[in-house]
């Protein structure tokens, strides 16, 4: 048994070529493998691939979908993201609670289901949602538990829900506008062909005159991140597809990833050509491991049709592949030095900068990260001209965005719309009337009231890398934004304490607001806190995990106003409460004395 | 005029900021000329007389002794500062808030390798311990916080002149910086 068992961790490590940068892989198969990744299996990896031990440890302990104690056969992993509670998950959550007879985060007495909480899977469209195993479940309803459970009790062979013997539901795809750009029909090579007859400063050139800018939010040029990439001399270049979309709320990466893989790999072997790389890494988020195989396929055709490989479109000397890499459940990941980190089979940490990925990125070679969007964008813009592109828009944001709605709309689902719509109008196009406030950029973002619903979608204006959720006139909005914060205080990778700690504060701080414990002095600690943690943290996770709560301070003072108390001070402390405990163990039962502050 | 009054705590801490206190050197006699100590452990006097100006607080709030002095203080004192890592966020005796109350008295009582004979002591003389060691500012209003471990002499002088002399107290980025 015990020999078996090191056999498969050799083998396994052999398969991936005794690569320490495969960790990811390595630490995914054999997690698929045994259920968990124990202390022995870490050491027996560190020993195969000649590293240490906390190297393994390290990388296995950082990711959501790692586990280090054995778990069920199945572990459903319920989506407790905000738009997934708004629609039910949290009576979904209650049935599998029943159905199962343990609470999440624990495991069935059987040993066969584990029951776990996920952040935003990118289903925000089919609520609720859930992965069990990597297969999706979407529009759960409380009365479709019993009947999962069931099935994935008798279920044999590793709980692999096909074999469970029900029917599981399919992602919907809810392409609900298509575009020029994005969404258009496309024929496999013909960006590539135009490419390989340019010069690759030419094809940067093009996107430059394109203006076209990255589509996860930040918006930088991209004809620069690649120039940039493509001057730093390095003995190696690398493309890299940012697939991680794992801003709550978005989900339009999915769609493209569904629907126009073919054009994204299009676009990579373009950035390829451009910046002069011979490898390309789409790195895919965890979430959306059902879609491999699909991906695969796509990369296999194109390798067919020469597309890939050696002597792409018969330009003597382009060599350009490749290859996926699997995320495993960790937001910072999105950040793009941390998912370099991740990449490189570590654990995913941002790095600092500079020295920028373009510079110094996987392997520290010059590397150019791209969102799945920007690159598709990219693959039209050589294929129709940057006159094409430009003419679409507005004057700093040019070509079409696509933004995946969901929350309190008739219409949820992904639109491809020109720059420079306004929230009003989408908001109309989407069915969502009365709305009290938008959520635009996802939490990291910023909460928009209907004062603002005039202004328009764009860099320049209110910038968004796809996110946009509805919240009608009914719900709580600053529980919402709570469980925004919450989100964050579980996505912190921990590097450094303002993010740490102080989301973990701002938490504690708003909670006491909502609880009726606040006075004006605990906005304003809470105004300060926040922009503590947005100025001081060191990426971009932190410096936008105050945006929920600054946002809504600027957009809904009065949502606020009504919570706070009169004076100058309430405490959060409550005496009897906090000796409740002391006074169990040792059986005491003081008096207390009335309270005085 | 008479001179202003000021009184320290130690709650939960290990006195080293009272000791920073004492390590302004020579200028406590510069101290002694400014001010007069009421209720302190550095003069022993155990209760409060009168109304207080300042007063200075170390350490966390782990027991119910701790909440009934803090609460002492507030309400005697005109400006409450909250003085070093374990008063500002409970330092490291809020090291146990991460494991369970029940499960640190047994191991201090029950299962540590030293214990012969143990018993969780349930003396009703003894301080009630709190589920966790909470920061001064979660119990009562705090003015002023002065961080470090423990804040510097200099800072502390800094702070308690200008306090004494009705200064601004904006400290500069030397006295605060601990790395």
């Amino acid at each position: 048994m015990a020999e078996d068992y090191a056999k498969l961790v050799n083998e396994t490590v052999e398969k991936f070529g005794k690569d320490r940068g495969r960790l990811m892989d390595i630490a995914r198969a054999l997690h698929a493998e045994l259920g968990h990744l124990s202390e022995d299996t870490i050491g027996l990896v560190a020993d195969a691939l000649g590293i240490h031990r906390v190297e393994v440890r390290d990388m296995a302990s950082f990711y959501a979908f790692f586990s280090r104690e054995p778990k069920g056969r199945a572990t459903i992993r319920l989506c407790n993201a905000v738009v997934e509670r708004m629609k039910g998950a949290d009576e979904v959550a209650k049935a599998f609670e029943e159905a199962v007879g343990c609470s999440f985060g624990e495991t069935s007495e059987d040993g066969k289901i584990s029951l776990e909480y996920t952040p935003c899977i990118g289903m925000s469209d089919q609520p609720p949602s859930a992965l069990v195993n990597g297969v999706v479940l979407t529009r759960i309803r409380p009365q479709d538990v019993p009947g999962i459970v069931a099935a994935l009790r008798k279920g044999e062979g590793g709980g692999r829900l096909h074999e469970g013997g029900y029917e599981s539901s399919e992602v919907e795809l809810n392409l609900r506008q298509t575009g020029p750009v994005v969404f258009a029909p496309m024929e496999r090579g013909a960006a590539i062909r135009k490419a390989v007859n340019m010069t690759a400063d030419d094809v940067i050139n093009e996107l430059n005159r394109a203006r076209v800018r990255g589509r996860g939010g930040a918006g930088f040029p991209t004809a620069m991140k690649w120039d940039f990439c493509r001057k730093a001399e390095a003995d190696a270049h690398y493309v890299v597809c940012n697939g991680d979309e794992g801003e709550p709320g978005t989900f339009k990466d999915r769609v493209i990833l569904t629907e126009q893989a073919d054009l994204l790999f299009e676009g990579m072997t373009v950035a390829g050509y451009a910046i002069g790389a011979q490898e390309g890494f789409l790195y895919l988020r965890g979430e959306y491991e059902y879609l491999i195989g699909h991906l695969q396929q796509t990369l296999a055709k194109r390798r067919r049709l020469g597309l890939l490989g050696e002597n792409i479109c018969g330009r003597e000397g382009f060599n350009f592949d490749i290859r996926i890499q699997l995320g495993a459940g960790a937001y910072v990941c999105g950040e793009e030095s941390a998912l370099i980190e991740s990449l490189e089979g570590k654990r995913g940490a941002p790095r600092d900068r500079p020295p920028f990925p373009v510079q110094k990125g996987y392997l520290s070679r010059p590397s150019s990260v791209n969102n799945v969007e920007t690159l598709c964008c990219a693959a039209r813009i050589i294929e129709h001209g940057a006159d094409w592109f430009a003419a679409m828009g507005t004057k700093d944001s040019t070509g079409t965005k696509l933004l995946s709605v969901s929350g309190d709309c008739e219409r949820p689902g992904v639109y491809e719309l020109e720059y420079g719509i306004t929230v009003e109008k989408l908001l109309e196009l989407v069915g969502a009337d009365g709305a009290q406030a938008v959520q635009i950029g996802g939490p990291s973002g910023q909460c928009l009231a209907p004062k603002d619903f005039g202004r328009a979608i764009s860099f320049e204006d209110v910038p968004t890398g796809g996110s946009v959720i509805v919240f009608g006139p009914e719900r709580n909005l600053l529980e919402c934004m709570r469980q925004f914060i919450e989100f964050f205080v579980d996505e912190s990778c921990g590097w450094c304490a303002p993010c740490r700690v102080g989301t973990t504060l701002l938490l504690k701080q708003l909670e006491k607001v909502l609880e009726g414990k606040g006075t004006r002095a605990d906005l304003d600690q809470l105004e300060r806190l926040g922009v503590t943690v947005k100025t001081m943290s060191r990426c971009g996770l932190g410096q936008t995990a105050a945006n929920p709560i600054l946002t809504t301070l600027r957009n809904f003072p009065d949502l606020y106003d009504n919570l706070i108390k009169p004076g100058d001070f309430i405490p959060s402390f409550d005496l009897k409460k906090a000796i409740a405990e002391s006074c169990a163990i040792t059986g005491r039962n003081p008096e207390l004395e009335e309270e005085h502050v | 005029m008479a001179k202003p009054l000021v009184a320290t705590a130690p709650f939960t801490g290990c006195f080293g900021c009272h000791m920073s206190l004492l390590d302004i050197d020579d200028r406590i006699l510069e101290l002694a000329d400014l001010v007069e100590f009421d209720k302190s452990p550095i003069n022993d006097i155990k209760t409060f007389s009168r109304p207080v100006d300042v007063g200075l607080l170390e350490g966390g709030i782990s027991n119910d002794e701790n909440v009934e002095w803090l609460r002492e203080f507030r309400k005697n004192c005109k400006v409450l500062v909250a003085v070093g890592q374990c008063a500002l966020t409970g330092g490291v005796p809020a090291m146990r808030n991460t494991v369970p109350l029940k499960e640190c008295l047994e191991e201090a009582y029950l299962n540590g390798p030293t214990v012969v004979d143990g018993c969780i002591p349930n003396d009703p003389d003894i301080p009630i311990l709190l589920d966790k060691v909470y920061p001064c500012h979660e119990v009562v209003k705090i003015d002023y916080f002065l961080p470090g471990c423990p804040p510097s002499a200099d800072t502390l002088w800094a702070a308690l002149t200008a306090l004494l002399t009705g200064k601004d107290v904006g400290l500069p980025y030397e006295l605060i910086k601990y790395d």
